[in-house]
């Protein structure tokens, strides 16, 4: 029998704000253990929370993004359970009046190969509401510690209707979602630092079957690929079961990525009664629609709507985009140096081979507090967008051969020197000057007369030969234009 | 001790004594403390009292007086503290257990206004667990006792608020009023205690019992004192996003301004059986003086009153039972040395930790938020709130401010209430619907029974109209002045 798998997902992106959701203190990642701490985030006794507007704000803006309905009144929620990383034993949450409601993420399926695009679907949203991050346990053989530094950081959560069918429908969905919240400056999306975590829900039903299968929730996908292994694995453990007429409990499973298994973590009976009620320390929010045209007005372009402009407007084609368009750094660099360059078209060339390259080079430290503080971006790296645009226009203008440019390229990267600097302290300046050129033209054709014989005979195809050995003799410095112009005239 | 000690004069005289120099804040405070000394053993009304800092407080509120720095008529005044609100690096208890060894990292709210004004912020006074209760008998650290009558209680939980101004061991306190546990103690102890309007007091720094009800308010011995002591600590804050933003008139320079005679209403469902003879006999006085300067009263019907006990049970047991949830042995509180596991370390840590009345509410309220019972009881409960806000909204179309008995009975004996739960919430049953509407209410002291038991009269007024109800209790406190006698001890 065929099977087909119904997974919806449950994403918590951690907001990137000054300050947590409900204090003023600040947040971040990789402070000493407890100090972005104060009353209301240890739950002192008489803390009392008060709105970040900030976290209000980015959640609108994440809203208006994924096309969701904006509340015009959204109001907070306690949820209660006892769990030693939660200081108030209450999460402060949104129930059921949360702050985006519906939407929708736009995601592209793998197509035939790398350079050609794929199928683009939409998958729906339930709802997003925002809530408070919980801190962070690690536990020993004796005790557990506690960190409090992450509790009370704002928190989205963002949550798909049971849209996708397929592990490669999920990593889409993570990777859009992720592409469009880091491209809005709402968050860093790290999930390495727990800044973009997520729970799928996995059932499965034979195919043409309309009712839902009997749903798992899968927990502890820390990595975009932990999920799409994981939900791969769960789909062929639900399907087995079922072939095996082993009946599917509603429960809650644990993906362990090093064995790569799910191990069961609690049943349905298990589960929480959360005991939900309104907040009584918090007012409602309204949320003035005039908020909303101001958030509307600085929401950034859409990735895939980029894309879809790269294409058409600046004819690039489908590789280069779909390299370019997932890390709007890298977007917003080659769209300084384009405005700047003779050929839109090379610039792309020049990003998404030769400086993806020498970054991800840079980038390649095995210490991980050194890959966070010296991270070099396309923003930060030597190489400039001006530098980019004047060593296109170099080659453009025949003053550079690309080869050379090729060569330069990481010396740029390493010195921050520019390319034609570069290139004068190597004597490697292309070589327009008209008479040495013909110079070297001619000794070409007086060393190979046969070549130059077939040319004239109209074989077109020797005319490589001579410029070949004109190149070899210039050390590839003389202008490839200029050495066909010259040959051609001195052989006519 | 001296009639004319300092102990025996109310705040507002020692805020003109201090300005005629006539008496210094170090000579207030260290009569207080020796008050303290002498009568604390039988009333209990202290937990804790931090002498050292409260002379220093002193020391330098005379300081800044001799240098004609003075902060405000209250600089140099003592100010008392119920156990539940904030002061840094001193004690909070809450009179639990559970919080034993635990001290405030910070400054309140209402605490950081007096320290601005510079009153000396100084003891720890006795209450209800958790202001749990209306009696201060589910202290955990042993009752209070009625100044009045040491066999009686002093009424809670603010009852160690009300017992040390009835004592004279401090001359203003600090309390807070989640269904009457001001003003039912002021009425129990023969001394002012005032509710002010839900959003008036920030609660910033006050341990939570419900959110949706509790406000600070005074204790004093006069409504003149109250006044001057709610305009020091009211006010909008930005720390508590439930405070209300309004401007905060001096109360007390308009108790001096003369009002018209206002309409006072007469709720008749408060007025009927349940309520002591002598109660009666004593409100019907004060309605009679209220006509003889001007007053008009008028019969109001407030028909959801028999709803307010009820409703009341449901929605702050819920809210606390959230509101305690941080009470669990993991970080400040303390830890059961029984437990062996996480799950230990909550049940051993909370059942050893917390008394049986704070058992109760905490698991009535999670009962009544519990899935399926929830709309049942809590969202019922909040409907049934609506109305009761209506029913006075409606009443204050024709009246100024209501007129009430603060409790139905004076002070009762020690364990008279205390193994029946129920009789004991109808204690509150004058007070409680002032908190569900969120208004003011002030309990004034208005005579004593015929076994010497100070009786009380409430008025509750308009939101926010904290000035027009001041001036009516004055009106009549100040020809009456029940609450500057003193017990003996």
């Amino acid at each position: 029998m065929e099977y087909e798998a119904v997974i919806g997902l449950e994403v918590h992106v951690q907001l990137d704000t000054n300050s947590k959701m409900f204090t003023r203190v600040g947040t971040g990642f990789g402070q000493p253990p407890n100090s972005l701490t104060d009353p209301v985030v240890l739950g002192l006794p008489g803390a009392l929370p008060v709105m970040n507007e900030e976290a209000i704000e980015k959640s609108i803006k994440v809203g208006l993004l994924l096309d969701c309905k904006i509340a015009e009144v959204c109001k907070w929620d306690r949820k209660n359970y006892f769990y030693p990383d939660m200081p108030k034993n209450y999460q402060i949450s949104q129930f059921d009046q949360p702050i985006c409601e519906g939407g929708q993420v736009e995601i592209e399926m793998p197509g035939e190969n790398p350079a050609k695009m794929g199928p683009h679907r939409m998958v729906e949203l339930t709802r997003i509401h925002l809530e408070e991050d919980v801190g962070k346990l690690t536990h020993y053989e004796q005790d557990s510690l506690v960190d409090y530094n992450r509790a009370g950081c704002p928190l989205l959560e963002i949550v798909s209707e049971p849209d996708m069918h397929s592990p490669d429908e999920v990593f889409a969905y993570l990777t859009s979602l992720r592409n469009s919240l880091v491209a809005a400056g709402i968050s860093a999306c790290d999930m390495e630092k727990g800044q973009l975590r997520c729970d799928a829900n996995i059932s499965v039903r034979p195919k043409g079957e309309t009712k839902l299968g009997t749903k798992v929730e899968l927990k502890n996908l820390n990595t975009i690929s932990g999920v799409r292994n994981g939900v791969e694995y769960e789909i062929r453990r639900q399907i087995r079961a079922i072939e095996e007429g082993t009946p599917i409990i509603q429960e809650t499973r644990r993906w362990n990525p090093e064995q790569k298994y799910t191990t069961p973590m609690r049943t349905k009976e298990m589960a929480h009664d959360y005991r939900y009620f309104p907040d009584p320390d918090l007012m409602p929010v309204k949320i003035d629609p005039a908020w909303i045209d101001r958030v509307r007005k600085e929401l950034p372009e859409k990735p895939f709507d980029k894309q879809r402009r790269y294409q058409k407007e600046m004819n690039l084609p489908y590789s280069i985009t779909s390299a370019l368009c997932g890390d709007h750094l890298l977007c917003a660099y080659f769209e300084e140096a384009a405005g700047l360059a003779k050929s839109a078209g090379k610039v792309a060339n020049w990003v998404v081979n030769d400086l993806l390259r020498e970054l991800s080079q840079a980038n390649k430290v095995d210490d991980f507090a050194e890959k966070e503080t010296m991270k070099t971006t396309p923003q930060s790296c030597p190489v400039s967008p001006q530098m980019l645009a004047e060593l296109v226009n170099l080659i453009e203008d025949g003053k550079l051969t690309n080869n050379v440019a090729k060569e330069l390229f990481p010396e740029m990267f390493t010195t921050g020197k520019s390319a034609a600097e570069l290139a004068k302290e190597k004597g490697l300046d292309q070589q327009s000057d008209d008479s040495e050129i013909e110079g070297i033209c001619a000794e070409a054709i007086a060393n190979d007369p046969d070549a130059a014989e077939k040319f004239r005979g109209g074989k077109e195809g020797a005319i490589n030969a001579l410029k070949g050995a004109v190149m070899k003799a210039s050390r590839g410095q003389a202008n490839p234009k200029v050495v066909d112009e010259t040959l051609r005239r001195l052989l006519s | 001790m001296s009639s004319d000690s300092p102990i025996f004069k109310s705040a507002t005289e020692l805020s003109q004594d201090l300005q005629a120099g006539t008496v210094s804040s170090a000579e207030i405070t260290q009569a207080m403390i020796d008050r303290i000394d002498a009568v604390d053993e039988k009333v209990h009304a202290f937990l804790h009292i931090d002498k050292e800092d409260a002379l220093a407080q002193a020391k330098a509120s005379d300081e800044r007086r001799a240098n004609g720095e003075s902060l405000s008529p209250l600089d140099g005044v003592p100010v008392g503290m119920k156990d539940v609100i904030a002061v840094k690096n001193q004690p909070l208890t809450a009179a639990s257990k559970i919080l034993e060894n635990y001290r405030s990292p910070y400054d309140a709210t209402v605490v950081r206004k007096l320290k601005e004004a510079g009153a000396v912020v100084a003891g720890r006074l006795n209450l209800d667990e958790f202001a749990m209760g209306s009696s201060t008998e589910n202290s955990a650290y042993g009752p209070t006792r009625n100044p009045w009558n040491l066999d009686c209680v002093p009424g809670g939980s603010s009852g160690g608020s009300s017992a040390a101004v009835a004592a004279r061991e401090v001359p203003l306190t600090l309390g807070s009023d989640t269904g009457g546990s001001i003003r039912q103690p002021a009425s129990l102890c023969g001394v002012v205690g005032m509710k002010p309007t839900y959003g008036m007091v920030s609660r910033y720094g006050l341990a939570a019992f419900a959110s949706s009800l509790d406000q600070i308010g005074p204790f004093s011995t006069t409504v003149e004192d109250a006044a001057l002591l709610l305009e020091t600590i009211s006010g909008h804050d930005s720390l508590d996003s439930t405070s209300y933003p309004t401007d905060v008139p001096s109360y007390s320079a308009e108790l001096k301004i003369s009002s018209e005679p206002k309409v006072l209403g007469l709720p008749k469902e408060f007025f009927g059986p349940g309520m002591d003879d002598e109660v009666r006999a004593s409100i019907e006085q004060v309605i009679e003086y209220y006509r003889s300067i001007g007053y008009q009263t008028r019969e109001v019907s407030l028909p959801t009153t028999d709803l307010s006990i009820p409703v009341y049970y449901v929605i702050a047991t819920a809210e606390a039972s959230s509101n305690l949830a941080r009470y669990d042995g993991i970080r400040y509180t303390s830890r059961s040395e029984r437990a062996e596991n996480a799950i230990d370390v909550y049940a051993k840590s909370r059942g050893e930790g917390f008394g049986s009345e704070v058992k109760r509410r905490c698991i009535l309220g999670a009962y009544a938020l519990s899935s399926g019972y929830y709309d049942a009881y809590y969202l019922r409960a909040q409907k049934a709130r609506t109305l009761i806000r209506q029913d006075f909204e409606k009443a204050f179309t024709e009246v100024d401010a209501i007129l009430t008995p603060t409790s139905p009975t004076p002070a009762f004996k020690f364990g008279e209430k205390s193994d029946d739960p129920i009789s004991m919430y109808l204690s509150d049953v004058y007070t409680i619907s002032t908190n569900l509407a969120g208004l003011p209410g002030i309990s004034v002291p208005c005579g004593f029974s015929n076994s010497g038991l100070p009786i009380g009269v409430q008025l509750i007024g308009k939101a926010f109209e904290e000035s027009s109800l001041l001036q009516i209790a004055h009106a009549y406190d100040r020809e009456h002045l029940h609450g500057r006698q003193a017990p003996n001890l």
